[in-house]
């Protein structure tokens, strides 16, 4: 299998190729280093809209006609808004590649805005946040995050808050868009049935005359260090607890983010890069809580960030116990795997179940090709290259002592929803009288 | 237009296929480009072989199959798929129970056998049982709070009469659930899981004489002479006029609709027909019709969409959204639009033409994964479409004409008589 390729462009556009020739498509994706962590107070979400708009129309491709054209073509294309980054793909049959080369060469600079769309997409987005709050777990994440950043752009949700999303005007996005979008703001990576030269003088033809911007000042404010515990209550109408308990963690930068995710295989099973999870019935949590009748399920989730961001782990609280009895059975198994408790073949399993995952999640060009792109964002796509090296170095010592020491309750934030009405409603039908 | 090229597709000529003497077929496909297998199949144990009194056994069954086996406890089967990053799942659909699993390819033989174990000797522990089941009510109660779950519920409820197999919820209720006894999840385990008609379809980075030994190791000597026979679903003659139903899900910002009728089945000689009408009403560019009338237009929606649900037997085609409630009537009204429409007028020859390009374009991407292949050769077997059927795909979607569409349309949809359900807030 061929290595990757990295160029930079004139105008310092990074170009990250690795063909693949085994299956007859290619994945296009272009992120650009701008997420919900970029936005200020009253531009929340500004990141996420932008991303809604580069689907509203430039003057070469007036919106509605690519939605049309990549579908004729058999392609898929989509884009996603995190809190470190946007991107946008296109996974093609590889003789169409080039059709994605030109739109986001031409959405990276030429996206209309226009104010109409702007109004029409803020009801979508509105939308969006409103079928999020019919989740009880949205309400829960978004108060916990809040709680554990005061300062740090991590603090609010990618989708952004409501007051935002009604004032936000069109050249408050417009702004966001023209201050991060240019090619030295950029990471373009193609991985599929292509050749490398060959693309390479096409890539150039579409994105070299695209000029250079001015690099945004980053918007970076560090959160200062967490003085104990915290602990959120949302209560809303609902028929289920839940808990959420978030430890502040490493940037994936930090060696110590490989120890984390070794210590999430072991506490709640192994979490893979995206798409590849499996079950986690012999984690220590499972045994704890829902073997225990405390809770219907329990996951964690690590994610890899350019800022030191959460471990989490979720517990779905079982009909008739309470988060209380929950709580104290969390404290107790993470008080024993703090307590040196770790062995040998547990750390050798992780690992192997860390091969297994990757395996999964990598096979798809897609995946590989969000990967690379994900990974160059946080440092580099070694990263990702050396994903299980890295895992495969950690020893017993040190995931022993990043246990005690991130695992700490001052390191914490944890929430708990509580539901306040029983799920009691009344149904009723109509016969249409229309 | 788009080279599909025959070696790229999996046909009679790459496809390892087998029907052992108990009457399991099992379906090979090599991929030497993965390091991982999977493994996806199925057998006559869904929801329609339940009495209306046992609603959720099927499912509740198939979910207790990993709780513990004559050979192996509970923490014996998830260890042994656990520490070698493997992962089977069992759930039970209307018709079939289904089970998918994936493995590093050199861990295959450990992966089928513990597939054997569960499917063949599981043998209920109470406790593990009772745990499964507080597990799916606490589950039951969270749906109860989901709006687009509930506009579901209604209007499968809504559609089809009393007593139909798919009237009833698959997961079953918190009543039903709460009410099934251990010994009936023994006796739907030992008169349905049976070999004559399971279905094995294995892809990924292994041999297929090695892959075929595998399973006639482990389930070649499998038998059931008391497996109850086939059942079949009739197909309840559409709305007469149009319904509406409403179900309010307090402290919801969001409402949840659906309006639809009843469908066709997969075999059905009108599939391809309506397959590619719906993909006109609410798929084909972003959502098709009804996504640039309700979503673009208007704005109105989060998301908008058609679906088919062509199964074993005639599942319903309907179209879904999740609307601000303000909006519910107007999204409503303009979906009704949309369905008239296709009824009424042919669609054009560049929506006909843009629809088969997408169709026959998408298989490379759709055939992409281990997984797309494994999907895409179980509904093979189980359709009894052919080994060549992704060959002869083409010019099955080529051939159709807009007339062919607007029948399809005509068949199934009345503008004046569908079913309207919505979830929401009071």
């Amino acid at each position: 299998m061929k290595q990757v390729t990295r160029h930079v462009l004139s105008n310092g556009l990074t170009v990250l190729l690795k063909e693949v020739h085994t299956t007859p498509i290619a994945s296009w994706w272009v992120l650009y280093r701008v997420g919900s962590r970029n936005e200020p107070t009253g531009l929340t979400g500004a990141s996420h809209w932008v991303e809604h708009m580069l689907f509203k129309g430039t003057e070469q491709f007036p919106a509605g006609t690519l939605d049309k054209a990549i579908d004729r073509l058999g392609g898929s294309w989509n884009a996603q808004t995190f809190i470190d980054y946007t991107a946008y793909f296109e996974t093609l049959p590889a003789q169409h590649l080039e059709l994605a080369l030109r739109i986001e060469a031409d959405r990276m600079i030429n996206a209309a805005f226009d104010p109409e769309e702007v109004d029409s997409e803020r009801t979508v987005i509105i939308s969006e946040r409103q079928g999020a709050e019919n989740s009880p777990t949205f309400w829960l994440g978004e108060a916990v995050q809040a709680a554990a950043f005061r300062v740090h752009g991590y603090h609010h949700e990618i989708i952004g808050d409501m007051a935002d999303l009604e004032t936000m005007t069109r050249d408050d996005l417009y702004g966001h868009y023209k201050r991060y979008y240019m090619p030295n703001n950029a990471i373009a990576v193609c991985v599929g049935a292509f050749d490398t030269d060959a693309l390479l003088k096409q890539i150039e033809a579409h994105y070299g005359a695209i000029p250079a911007g001015t690099l945004p000042k980053p918007f970076v404010r560090p959160e200062p260090e967490q003085q104990g515990e915290r602990r959120v209550r949302v209560e809303r109408p609902g028929g289920t607890a839940y808990l959420q308990a978030a430890y502040r963690a490493p940037a994936a930068t930090d060696p110590d983010w490989f120890k984390l995710e070794l210590i999430n295989s072991l506490l709640c099973g192994p979490d893979g890069l995206g798409g590849g999870s499996i079950d986690n019935k012999t984690s220590r949590l499972y045994r704890a809580l829902v073997e225990r009748d405390l809770a219907a399920s329990v996951d964690g989730s690590t994610t890899p960030t350019i800022d030191p961001f959460l471990y989490t782990i979720d517990v779905t609280v079982r009909e008739g116990q309470s988060v209380e009895a929950v709580e104290a059975a969390l404290d107790a198994e993470i008080d024993h795997l703090r307590n040196g408790s770790i062995t040998e073949a547990e750390l050798a399993r992780a690992k192997k179940q860390a091969r297994a995952l990757f395996a999964y999640s990598t096979e798809r060009v897609t995946s590989q090709a969000f990967w690379l792109a994900f990974t160059e964002n946080i440092q580099s796509c070694a990263w990702f290259e050396n994903y299980v090296a890295n895992l495969e170095a950690v020893t017993l010592d040190e995931v022993k002592e990043a246990a005690a020491r991130y695992l700490r309750p001052q390191n914490r934030t944890v929430g708990w929803f509580i539901p306040t009405e029983s799920d009691s409603n009344q149904e009723f039908d109509m016969e249409d009288g229309e | 237009m788009t080279a599909v090229t025959a070696q790229s597709l999996p046909s009679a000529a790459t496809i390892v296929r087998e029907t052992l003497p108990n009457g399991i077929t099992t379906l090979i496909y090599e991929n030497f480009a993965v390091q991982s297998v999977v493994l996806t199949g199925s057998l006559h144990g869904g929801a329609i072989y339940e009495a209306p009194h046992q609603n959720g056994l099927a499912s509740l069954t198939a979910g207790a199959l990993m709780r513990g086996t004559r050979r192996r406890d509970f923490s014996a089967i998830h260890s042994a798929l656990e520490d070698i990053g493997a992962d089977i799942t069992v759930y039970a659909g209307a018709h079939r129970a289904n089970f998918n699993g994936k493995s590093l390819a050199e861990d295959l033989p450990i992966l089928i056998d513990v597939l054997a174990d569960v499917l063949r000797e599981p043998i209920f522990p109470t406790e593990q049982v009772e745990r499964l089941r507080g597990e799916v009510l606490t589950g039951l109660h969270v749906r109860q709070q989901d709006t687009r779950y509930r506009a579901a519920r209604l209007f499968s409820e809504t559609l089809y009469p009393e007593g139909h197999p798919y009237r009833a919820p698959l997961r079953g209720t918190i009543e039903s659930v709460s009410a099934l006894p251990l010994d009936e999840l023994k006796a739907f385990h030992a008169r349905q899981y049976a070999p004559d008609g399971m279905i094995v379809v294995i892809v990924g980075a292994v041999k297929a004489d090695e892959a075929l030994e595998i399973v006639r190791d482990r389930f070649g000597d499998w038998q059931n002479p008391n497996q109850s026979p086939i059942a079949t679903v009739a197909t309840p003659p559409p709305p007469t006029e149009t319904r509406r139903a409403f179900t309010a899900v307090p402290g919801k910002t969001q409402s949840d609709l659906v309006v639809g009728t009843i469908g066709l089945s997969r075999t059905d000689p009108d599939y391809f027909a309506a397959l590619l009408a719906n993909s006109v009403l609410g798929q084909f560019g972003m959502m098709g019709r009804v996504g640039a009338s309700v979503r673009e237009e208007l704005g109105l929606a989060y998301y908008v969409y058609s679906q088919l649900d062509a199964g074993v037997g005639a599942g319903p085609w309907s179209v879904t959204a999740g609307v601000n409630p303000a909006n519910v009537d107007l999204a409503i009204a303009r979906i009704i639009d949309e369905i008239r429409r296709l009824v009424e007028t042919p669609v054009s020859a560049e929506e006909l033409a843009d629809n088969q390009s997408y169709f026959i374009g998408h298989l490379p991407l759709q055939l992409e994964s281990s997984e797309g292949i494994a999907t895409t050769l179980h509904s093979m077997e189980l359709y009894n479409l052919g080994l060549d059927y992704l060959l002869e795909y083409p010019n099955r979607i080529s051939a159709l004409t807009a007339a062919d569409l607007q029948r399809a349309a005509q068949r199934f949809f009345n503008p004046d008589a569908l079913v309207i359900v919505v979830a929401g807030p009071a």
